[in-house]
């Protein structure tokens, strides 16, 4: 763009210095990218890069760490949340949060996230449900729907096999070590901005020492659902959205 | 009409279109060129930008700046 053509503009949206500029390797259109955004969005407008850490899942978000510009340790499949456990509790005035897909969640690591919450760990643990193994090359997730095909259920997911899309949020927001719970989303504008609300709501939050803060993301995988990123904007309104609707599922109680 | 526009790189971009369909003015569209990696990359096709940032948002690869002729001050 040549400069005359912004002169007299100003600057209404810049990618945040909190991203780093290396070239992300999620294929196009792949909501992974949109969440390590807006996250970053959070830690910048809030100064604290500096304060926070950060802890990467296996999955396809393994290199999280190369884009979010702020202190992270990877964590084997799973146990994020443990790791982020560990870490909160030797270094309490650090701002933590972990950062995990659903097979890494909400399969392999159900058992270190339930306990995390039950714990009230004073972090924020940040769950991109895509409904499918992104990494591994499209398998079926705990969060698949019923129908769906993936890898591993060509004939489409059968609960009565296999069970249901497992609503791990849904069961996490009973548990009394649960400060603030949210399920939000990618797909359109309006979503990124409640999402960027939830990340920031949740950062204050740590600073209360009162829970674990949760935000599902009900995201994409252009990849594994084998469709183009537009057509994905669809499907997770018209499909995800039913089994896994947006909104609050806990809110902060004022005592 | 608010007067904005956007700068796209051109480079970073991975051609998924979010963009495209997120704008509300129908402004943007694919490249005919590609780019280094063989994407085609989305770039300003009308000058009606309203510098609303709704592409910037869904932009996975944060490829997009966006400016916007300042509100007057009184
Ligand atoms: C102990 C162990 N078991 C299995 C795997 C293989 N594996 C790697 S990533 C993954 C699941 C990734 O899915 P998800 O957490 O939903 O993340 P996505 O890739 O969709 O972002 C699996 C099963 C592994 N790396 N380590
Ligand atoms: S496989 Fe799916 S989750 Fe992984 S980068 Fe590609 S689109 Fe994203
Ligand atoms: S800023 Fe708004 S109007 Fe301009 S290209 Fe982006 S979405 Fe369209
Ligand atoms: S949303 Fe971003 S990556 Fe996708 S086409 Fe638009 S500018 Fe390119």
């Amino acid at each position: 763009m040549e400069e005359n053509v912004l002169e007299g503009l100003e600057c209404v949206y810049v990618k945040p210095d909190t991203l780093t500029d290396k070239y992300q390797h999620y294929c196009p259109g792949c909501g992974h990218g949109v969440v390590h955004k807006v996250l970053m969005e959070v830690i910048e407008e809030l100064g604290i890069q500096d304060k926070t850490i950060g802890v990467a899942p296996v999955g396809c978000s393994v290199f999280a760490y190369n884009y979010m510009n702020v202190d992270m340790q990877e964590a084997a499949h799973g146990r994020a949340s443990a790791v982020a456990t560990g870490v909160k509790r030797v270094l309490p005035d650090k701002y933590v949060y972990s950062y995990q897909g659903d097979g890494d969640l909400a399969a392999i690591g159900t058992g270190e996230t339930i306990h995390t919450v039950n714990r009230g760990e004073n972090i924020l643990m940040i769950f991109i449900n895509n409904g499918i193994y992104g990494m591994t090359g499209g398998q079926m997730a705990p969060t698949s729907l019923p129908g769906q095909v993936t890898s591993t259920t060509p004939y489409g997911r059968d609960p009565k096999k296999i069970g249901y899309p497992l609503k791990i949020t849904d069961l996490l927001a009973n548990l009394p070590g649960a400060y603030y719970v949210t399920r939000q989303a990618v797909h359109t504008p309006n979503a990124v901005r409640k999402l960027k609300k939830a990340i920031k709501n949740s950062f204050e939050y740590q600073l209360l020492d009162r829970g674990t803060c949760f935000i599902e993301v009900v995201s994409n995988c252009p990849s594994g659902w084998k469709m183009t990123p537009v057509d994905t904007i669809k499907y997770l309104e018209e499909e995800m959205l039913p089994q896994y609707p947006l909104g609050d599922l806990k809110v902060p109680q004022n005592n | 009409m608010i007067k904005g526009t956007v700068k796209i790189a051109s480079e970073i971009c991975k051609g998924c279109e979010l963009c495209i369909v997120a704008c509300p003015q129908d402004s943007l569209q694919l490249s005919r060129e590609i780019n280094l990696r063989g994407y085609r990359y989305a770039e300003l096709k009308d000058d009606n930008c309203t510098g609303c940032i709704n592409c910037a948002l869904v932009c996975p690869d944060s490829a997009i700046t966006v400016y916007r002729m300042p509100k007057k001050s009184k």
